[in-house]
C-alpha cells in the first residue's frame, strides 16, 4: 500500500505539495505515482525563475519505459530545484516524499492553494 | 476496478507469490517487474536471472513434407539444419515480402521440426501457416503442453545444470550455442533474447512451477518483461511490432542475413518481392543511436538531419549496462555519423552506432 502522509497536499495527477512555513510551496511525486513508474532513469526540471500557471506541464520523469509529464499544481515562480536529481533520478523511488523532493515555488495566488486536495481524498482517489 | 482476466501460464502463481506487477500481454498476464526492473537488467548482465516466455506459442510441423514445406515458408533454408537438435532464426515473410513474424525453428528430423513464434502474433500466424499447409502433407499443431523459461546471464548454465538431474546435465555438457536437446521430458535449448549465454527450456506444464522454484534457490533471480525488453535492447536484437511487422522488408530490418539465397531453385514465400526490391535498390537499415544530448529515446521519435526529417526510431530506452540512452533507427542507408532527434520538442544530438550496443556483459559503444 501507498504511503500517502497526512501533512502533505495533493493533485490528483499525483504530485504532492508541502506548504513551507515562509509561505513558498515544495513539490514531487507521490510514492503512488513512483510505483506506477518504477525504476526512473531521468528527471528534467524547470528554470529557476521560470514563471509557471497552475496546470502548465513544467517538468518530466521517466522510467525505463515511459515518460510522465509533471504539472504545475499552482501558479507562481521556481524558486529551486533538486540537482541531486539530475544525477540520481533514482532518488525519487527510494524516498519521494524527502529527498526526493522536485522543485519549490513562490505561489503568485495563493488562493489556488485552496484547490489542493487532502490526503484522505488522494488515498481514496487511488484506492478506486 | 474492472478488468478482463487474461490467459495465465503456468508460473503465474509463483509471479504472485515473488510480488510481480502483472500486466496484460498479448492477451496473456505477465510479469512486468518484481519490484526493480533495474536490478533485473543488471542480474541478467552479471550472473543469471530467469524469465517466464511460456505465452510463446510453439508449433510442431510433422509429416514427409516437413522440410519442403518450411523451405517455402521461411526466407531462411531449414537446408542448413542437419543435426537433431539444431535451431535456426528466420522471417516468415507474406507474397510483399513484409514479415508475418520472426521465429525459431528446432530440428528434430526429416519428418519434425519444432517452430517457437511470438504470443503477440500467434492467431495470425498459426493462420498463415495451417493456410500454407495446404499443398503439402505436413500437420501443424500448436503443442500447449510445456510451460517455458529462459534462463540468462553470465552463470545461467552453470546455475541451471545444478537443478537438472544427472540424466539431463550429461546431454547439455557438449550442447553448442543455437543448438537443443531433448532430455526426460525437458527441451532444452542453447538459446535467448539477452545477449548472453543461457538456456530456454520447455518443461512440462506439471514440473513448471517446482522447476521455477528450484531455480530461484538456485540464485536465479526472476525477471519480467521489462528488464526482458532493455535486454534485447542492448544486445540489438529486433522486437516484432517496433523494428519489423508485415509492412516492412526484412531488407530494411537488418535481416538480410536471415535470408538464404543460396539455393536458386528454392521459392520461399516473399523471394520474388525481395528480389525486385533488390533490383530497384533497397534505401533504408536500421541504425543503433546513443543519445549525445539530455532525455530518454522512445519509439516513433522523428530522426533529422539539415532540418529535414529522414526517419524514425523504432526503440528506445535509458540502457541500464550503459547508463546512456539508446535506441533503433529506420533511416536512409545513407546516413552520416550523427542526426539530431525530436524529443518532446526539442531537437537533441544522437550518435549513429552499429545496432548493437552490449554482449556478454561487455559496452560495444
Amino acid at each position: 500500500m501507498s504511503n500517502v502522509p497526512s501533512d502533505l497536499k495533493y493533485i490528483s495527477s499525483h504530485e504532492w505539495i508541502r506548504v513551507e512555513d515562509d509561505g513558498s510551496v515544495t513539490i514531487g511525486i507521490t510514492d503512488h505515482a513512483q510505483e506506477l513508474l518504477g525504476d526512473i532513469v531521468y528527471v528534467e526540471l524547470p528554470d529557476i525563475d521560470s514563471e509557471v500557471a497552475v496546470e502548465d506541464e513544467m517538468a518530466v520523469v521517466e522510467s525505463v519505459k515511459a515518460a510522465s509529464d509533471i504539472y504545475a499544481p499552482i501558479s507562481g515562480t521556481i524558486t529551486e530545484i533538486n540537482e541531486l536529481l539530475e544525477d540520481a533520478p533514482e532518488t525519487i523511488n527510494s524516498s519521494p516524499y524527502d529527498d526526493g523532493w522536485m522543485f519549490k515555488m513562490q505561489p503568485s495566488e495563493p488562493s489556488e492553494l485552496d484547490n489542493l486536495i487532502d490526503a484522505e481524498t488522494y488515498q481514496n482517489e487511488i484506492e478506486d | 476496478m474492472g478488468s478482463i482476466a487474461g490467459k495465465k501460464t503456468d508460473l503465474y502463481q509463483n509471479h504472485v507469490e515473488a510480488n510481480a506487477k502483472i500486466v496484460d500481454f498479448g492477451g496473456w498476464d505477465m510479469p512486468l517487474n518484481y519490484g526493480s526492473q533495474i536490478e533485473e537488467h543488471h542480474a541478467v548482465r552479471t550472473d543469471a536471472g530467469m524469465f517466464d516466455v511460456s505465452h510463446m506459442t510453439t508449433v510442431e510441423v510433422t509429416g514427409e513434407d516437413a522440410k519442403s514445406y518450411l523451405q517455402t515458408l521461411l526466407a531462411n533454408d531449414v537446408d542448413k539444419l542437419q543435426t537433431s537438435g539444431k535451431a535456426l532464426y528466420s522471417g516468415m515473410l507474406n507474397e510483399k515480402g513484409g514479415v508475418i513474424d520472426d521465429l525459431i525453428v528446432y530440428f528434430i528430423n526429416n519428418e519434425h521440426y519444432r517452430v517457437v513464434v511470438n504470443a503477440s502474433t500467434r492467431e495470425k500466424d498459426l493462420a498463415w501457416m495451417s493456410e500454407q499447409a495446404k499443398n503439402f502433407k505436413v500437420t501443424v499443431e500448436e503443442n500447449s503442453d510445456f510451460a517455458m523459461i529462459a534462463v540468462q546471464g553470465p552463470n545461467a548454465i552453470a546455475k541451471t545444470n545444478q537443478v537438472l538431474s544427472s540424466v539431463q546435465q550429461e546431454a547439455v555438457k557438449e550442447m553448442g550455442v543455437f543448438f537443443a536437446v531433448d532430455s526426460e521430458g525437458y527441451f532444452i535449448a542453447r538459446t535467448g533474447y539477452t545477449g548472453e549465454d543461457g538456456y530456454e527450456i520447455m518443461v512440462p506444464s506439471n514440473q513448471a512451477s517446482d522447476f521455477w522454484n528450484k531455480l530461484m534457490k538456485a540464485g536465479v533471480k526472476p525477471c519480467g518483461l521489462a528488464a526482458r525488453d532493455t535486454l534485447r535492447l542492448e544486445a540489438g536484437m529486433n522486437l516484432y511490432g517496433n523494428e519489423m511487422d508485415e509492412s516492412v522488408s526484412p531488407l530494411e530490418a537488418n535481416m538480410a542475413w536471415t535470408i538464404d539465397w543460396k539455393n536458386e531453385s528454392r521459392n520461399f514465400i516473399g523471394k520474388s518481392a525481395l528480389l525486385s526490391q533488390k533490383e530497384s535498390g533497397v534505401k533504408n537499415k536500421l541504425v543503433g543511436l546513443v543519445l549525445e544530448g539530455k532525455g530518454v529515446i522512445r519509439s516513433h521519435m522523428k530522426v533529422i538531419v539539415d532540418g529535414e526529417c529522414i526517419g524514425e526510431t523504432t526503440s528506445g530506452t535509458m540502457s541500464p549496462t550503459l547508463k546512456q540512452s539508446i535506441g533503433v533507427a529506420r533511416v536512409p542507408k545513407t546516413i552520416g555519423e550523427s542526426v539530431m532527434l525530436e524529443i518532446r520538442g526539442k531537437l537533441v544530438p544522437a550518435k549513429v552506432v552499429k545496432p548493437s550496443f552490449v554482449r556478454n556483459g561487455k559496452a560495444l559503444i
